[in-house]
C-alpha cells in the first residue's frame, strides 16, 4: 500500500511535470509603451524606443548581466590582443538569420563598420580601423588605439548584427527601407508593424540559444496617453511596461493587486536630468553665476516633493550606479545665502525690485514632471537670488532643438543619457572639439576646458580600470565645480509588470536587451 | 440634371479650395523654426554636421522655400502626397490606413449626437416647463462645458476601470485574432467609449438647437392646423414639425464636421484609437511636414465632402431650398 502510495505520488508528479514545464514557455506577452520608434535598426539610431524592439530582432556579439559583466551572445568567447588594439570574437556555430541564412564573421564586420559610419555616437567605434574575418566564425576588430569602451559598444542596444545580404545593397542605411521591416538573428522576428499602433513579434524557432525565447509572441502596444496605459495594465490588457516614467500614476499602479513596480535594470542607460547653461552668454560666462544658480536649486525639494521621492539626486556628469561614478565631488547643497554672496562677488548688483539679472529657461517639450515642472520651479526659486526667470515653452522638439543647438538660449532643462561607457554618452557634452553649432546633444553649452579635454582623451584609451576611474573622478570634480551644467536628478525609469512574470529584464541594459528568458508562471 | 450640375460645380470649387489649402498649410508649417531633421537627429541621440546636411538633402530641405513649394504643389496635383520623413512610408498609405478608423468614429459620434440630441430636444420642447425639459437643459449645459479630453478620461475610468465593461483602448483586440462578424463586434465594442466621448459635446449642442427650433415650429400656423384636423400629437410632431425643426440641426452638423475632426485628435489620443487624429498628433510632435500636410489636405477634403453631403441632405429634407442658387 505504501509502495502504491509512493508510486501514485510519483505518477502524479510525472503527470504534472509537463504542465509545470509548459507554464514556463509559450503564450503571449503584451508589452505597453508610450514610445514610437522611427524604425527598429539600432545600428543607425540610438534611443530606447528603437533599442527595445531592435534587441529582440537582432542579436549582438555580447550581452551584459546586472553587474556590468560581459556575457557570451553571438560571440561565445572573446579576447584582447596586441596590447588591447585588437579584439578577437569567436562566434557561435549554427546561428542563422530569420530567413535561414547563416550569421558569419562577414556580417559582424559589415555591421561594425556600418555602425561606425552611421551611428550618431561617433566616439563609440571611432578607434575601430577595420574588422578582419580569418574564418566564418572568427572576427578580429582592429583598432588604432586601445578602446576600453569596445565591450559595452558590442551590446544589443548598440551593436545589432545586420545581415549583409539585406543591408549591404548599397542603399543609405539611415533611410534603408528594411529598417522598419528588418531581418536579424535575435530571439523574435517581426510579424506585423502598424506605425504608431502596434508591433507584433513572433518567436524565432531557429534562435541559436536552445529553448529560448520563452514567449511565443510579443505584442508591443503603443499608447500616447499614460492614463490609458495605466488603465490597460490595471485591466491586464497589458502585462509589462518598461521605462515607465509618469510618477503621478506610479503609486496607484504599485497598489494595484497583481501588479508590481520595480526600478531595477537599465543602469547603463544612465539618464540624467539637468539644467544646462549657455556658458558664452553673459552673465552665465562667469563661473560664479553658474555656481550661484546651482546653489539656489533645492534638489531635495525637487526629488522629494516634485518627484514624490521617486527620483535620486544627480551629483555630476556620470550617473550613479555606473562603474565610473564618483560621489567625491563638492555637491551643491541648497544655500540661497551662499548663492547671493557669489552673485555679489560676480558684480551682479541688485537693481529695481531686488533683481540682478533676467534669464530665460527653455525645456525639452514632452515630459512635464522632469522638464516643465522643474523649469517652472526655477522661476520663484531663482527670484530669491535676484534672477528674473522667464520660462520659454517650445511647442515641439524641433523648435527646442533649434534654439539650443543654435545657442539661442540662456538656460535649458534637458535629459541626456550616459549610454554605458562615458566615451559613448558622456564625453560628447564636455569635449571642446564637440562644440558644433546646429547639432543637438553636442557640447551645446560651449564649455571648454583644456584640462577636461586632456582627462577625457586619456581616459578613453586607458585600459587599467583603477587608473581610468581616477581620471573620471577628477573629470567629475572639475565639471561639477565649473558648473557648465547644474545636475538635478536621475530620470526615473520603472518597470510595471504582472507579478506572475519571471526573469524580468534587470540587466544593465534593462528592456533594451533581449527578453528571451522572461516567462509567465 | 440639376443635382449633377450642382455637384460638378462644387467639385470644381473643391479643387481650387484644396490647392489654396495646400499652399497655405505649406507656408504656415515652413514659418515655424526647426524642421523634421531636428527631430530625427534628436531621436538618433545627436549627429555630425555632415549627417545633418545629408539628411536635409535627402528630404529636399536644402532647397529654397519657393522651390520646395513648387515641388510639393506639382506632386500633390498628381496625387502624390510624398513620404513621411518619420515613418519612412508613403503619406497616402499611412493616412489611408487610418482614415477608416476616423471616419467610423466621427460618423458614429455624429449620428449618435444628431439622433439622440434631436430626440432629447424634441422631448424637452414638447414640455418646455417640465422637469424633463430642465433636465435636458442641465445635461446639455454640462455636456457642452466639459472639455472632451476630461469627459473622455472620466468615461475611461468609469467604464474601463471602476466598472470594467468596455475596452479601454485600441480599435480591436490584437491578441484575439478575430475575423468576420466577431471582428466587427469587437470593433463595435471598442467604439462605444470614444464615440460616446466625441458625441457628448455635440449631443448637448444639438439637443439645445432641436429644442429651440421645435418650440418655434410647434407654435406655427400649419402645426395648429394639423392639430385642428385632429391628428395625433406624435404625428404632428414627428411627421409635420420635425422636418422643419431639424433643418438648423443639419446645418450646424455640417458646419461642425470640421470641429468634430479636431475633437477626434484628442479622443483618439485618450483611447489610443488608431485614426488620423492620433497620426496627426504623432506627425505634429515630430514636425513630419509631409505627413502633417497630407493629413491636413485629406481632412480638408473630408470637410468639403461633409459640407457637400450636408447641402444634399438639406435639399432632400426641404425641396424648397435651391442649393444651386
Amino acid at each position: 500500500m505504501r509502495m502504491f502510495g509512493r508510486n501514485a505520488v510519483f505518477a502524479a508528479m510525472l503527470a504534472l511535470m509537463p504542465q509545470a514545464f509548459a507554464q514556463k514557455a509559450g503564450g503571449t506577452l503584451v508589452w505597453g509603451t508610450s514610445q514610437v520608434a522611427r524604425h527598429f535598426n539600432p545600428a543607425v539610431q540610438s534611443g530606447y524606443a528603437t533599442a527595445m524592439v531592435g534587441a529582440q530582432l537582432f542579436s549582438s556579439p555580447l550581452r551584459f548581466d546586472d553587474k556590468w559583466n560581459a556575457l557570451p551572445y553571438l560571440a561565445e568567447s572573446w579576447s584582447f590582443q596586441d596590447d588591447g588594439k585588437s579584439l578577437l570574437l569567436k562566434l557561435v556555430a549554427g546561428a542563422t538569420f530569420h530567413d535561414g541564412k547563416p550569421v558569419t564573421s562577414e556580417d559582424v564586420a559589415f555591421s561594425i563598420m556600418a555602425i561606425k559610419a552611421n551611428h550618431p555616437f561617433s566616439s563609440m567605434l571611432a578607434a575601430v580601423e577595420r574588422v578582419d574575418t580569418p574564418s566564418p566564425t572568427v572576427a578580429v576588430i582592429r583598432m588604432s588605439q586601445p578602446h576600453p569602451a569596445i565591450l559595452l559598444a558590442l551590446s544589443p542596444a548598440l551593436c545589432p548584427i545586420l545581415p549583409t545580404h539585406i543591408f549591404g545593397d548599397g542603399v543609405d542605411l539611415k533611410t534603408h527601407p528594411r529598417n522598419t521591416n528588418p531581418i536579424g538573428s535575435g530571439p523574435y522576428k517581426l510579424a506585423e508593424y502598424k506605425p504608431g499602433e502596434h508591433i507584433i513579434l513572433e518567436k524565432f524557432p531557429g534562435f541559436f540559444i536552445k529553448d529560448r525565447p520563452k514567449f511565443d509572441r510579443i505584442i508591443v502596444r503603443i499608447f500616447r496617453d499614460s492614463n490609458a496605459l495605466a488603465v490597460a495594465i490595471e485591466r491586464k490588457d497589458v502585462h509589462f511596461v518598461p521605462f515607465w516614467s509618469d510618477l503621478a500614476l506610479l503609486d496607484r499602479l504599485a497598489k494595484t493587486p497583481g501588479l508590481a513596480v520595480s526600478d531595477k535594470g537599465g543602469e547603463a542607460i544612465g539618464p540624467l536630468n539637468w539644467l544646462a547653461f549657455n556658458t558664452k552668454k553673459k552673465p552665465l560666462d562667469d563661473v560664479r553665476v553658474r555656481q550661484a544658480i546651482s546653489y539656489a536649486i533645492d534638489r531635495e525639494f525637487i526629488t522629494k516633493k516634485l518627484h514624490s521621492g521617486r527620483t535620486r539626486i544627480a551629483t555630476g556628469p556620470i550617473a550613479p550606479g555606473t562603474p565610473f561614478y564618483s560621489a567625491a565631488v563638492d555637491p551643491y547643497k541648497a544655500d540661497v545665502e551662499k548663492a547671493n554672496h557669489l552673485l555679489d562677488q560676480a558684480g551682479l548688483k541688485k537693481g529695481a525690485g531686488g533683481m540682478r539679472a533676467a534669464l530665460s529657461v527653455d525645456y525639452l517639450p514632452g515630459g512635464s514632471e522632469q522638464q516643465k515642472n522643474v523649469a517652472e520651479y526655477l522661476k520663484p526659486q531663482l527670484r530669491k537670488i535676484g534672477i528674473d526667470v522667464t520660462v520659454r515653452t517650445s511647442p515641439d522638439f524641433p523648435t527646442w532643438a533649434k534654439r539650443v543647438s543654435s545657442q539661442e538660449f540662456d538656460m535649458t532643462m534637458d535629459a541626456v543619457f550616459n549610454w554605458g561607457d562615458p566615451v559613448i554618452g558622456v564625453h560628447r557634452t564636455y569635449l571642446s572639439s564637440n562644440i558644433r553649432p546646429g547639432v543637438i546633444w553636442s557640447n551645446t553649452q560651449s564649455y571648454s576646458n583644456p584640462e577636461v579635454d586632456d582627462l577625457l582623451a586619456r581616459a578613453s584609451v586607458e585600459r587599467d580600470v583603477p587608473k581610468r576611474r581616477a581620471m573620471y573622478q577628477e573629470f567629475q570634480k572639475v565639471v561639477v565645480e565649473e558648473a557648465p551644467i547644474a545636475f538635478i536628478n536621475v530620470l526615473p525609469y520603472f518597470s510595471v509588470y504582472e507579478k506572475n512574470l519571471r526573469n524580468l529584464p534587470t540587466t544593465i541594459w534593462g528592456a533594451t536587451a533581449p527578453i528571451d528568458e522572461m516567462y509567465r508562471e | 440634371m440639376r443635382i449633377a450640375y450642382f455637384i460638378a460645380r462644387r467639385i470644381a470649387y473643391a479643387i481650387g479650395l484644396l490647392l489654396a489649402v495646400a499652399v497655405l498649410n505649406f507656408t504656415l508649417i515652413h514659418l515655424a523654426p526647426g524642421d523634421v531633421v531636428e527631430t530625427i537627429v534628436g531621436e538618433m541621440g545627436g549627429a555630425s554636421t555632415e549627417t545633418i546636411a545629408a539628411l536635409r538633402k535627402t528630404y529636399g530641405l536644402d532647397k529654397g522655400f519657393f522651390e520646395q513649394l513648387a515641388i510639393y504643389v506639382s506632386r500633390v496635383a498628381t496625387g502624390d502626397l510624398g513620404v513621411s520623413t518619420y515613418f519612412n512610408r508613403p503619406v497616402l498609405g499611412l493616412v489611408a490606413d487610418r482614415m477608416f478608423a476616423t471616419v467610423l468614429l466621427v460618423f458614429t459620434a455624429l449620428a449618435t449626437a444628431i439622433v439622440a440630441g434631436t430626440f432629447l430636444g424634441i422631448t424637452a420642447a414638447r414640455r418646455p416647463s417640465s422637469w424633463l425639459g430642465a433636465l435636458v437643459t442641465i445635461v446639455a449645459l454640462l455636456g457642452f462645458s466639459a472639455p472632451v479630453f476630461w469627459s473622455g478620461l472620466m468615461l475611461l475610468l468609469l467604464f474601463a476601470s471602476v466598472w470594467p465593461i468596455l475596452p479601454a483602448s485600441g480599435m480591436y483586440d490584437i491578441a484575439s485574432g478575430a475575423t468576420g462578424w466577431a471582428h466587427a463586434l469587437d470593433v463595435a465594442h471598442h467604439l462605444v467609449l470614444p464615440a460616446a466621448t466625441l458625441a457628448i459635446i455635440y449631443l448637448a449642442l444639438y439637443s439645445r438647437l432641436a429644442r429651440a427650433s421645435m418650440i418655434e415650429v410647434l407654435g406655427s400656423d400649419y402645426v395648429r392646423t394639423a392639430r385642428a384636423k385632429g391628428l395625433s400629437e406624435n404625428k404632428v410632431v414627428f411627421k409635420h414639425a420635425l422636418r422643419n425643426a431639424i433643418l438648423p440641426v443639419v446645418t450646424i452638423a455640417g458646419l461642425q464636421f470640421s470641429g468634430m475632426l479636431a475633437g477626434a485628435v484628442l479622443v483618439e489620443t485618450v483611447f489610443t484609437w488608431p485614426g488620423m487624429g492620433l497620426l496627426a498628433f504623432e506627425a505634429i510632435l515630430r514636425r513630419d511636414t509631409q505627413l502633417i500636410l497630407g493629413i491636413l489636405l485629406l481632412s480638408a477634403l473630408l470637410v468639403i465632402v461633409g459640407n457637400l453631403l450636408t447641402d444634399l441632405a438639406y435639399r432632400l429634407i426641404d425641396p424648397r431650398i435651391r442649393t444651386d442658387g
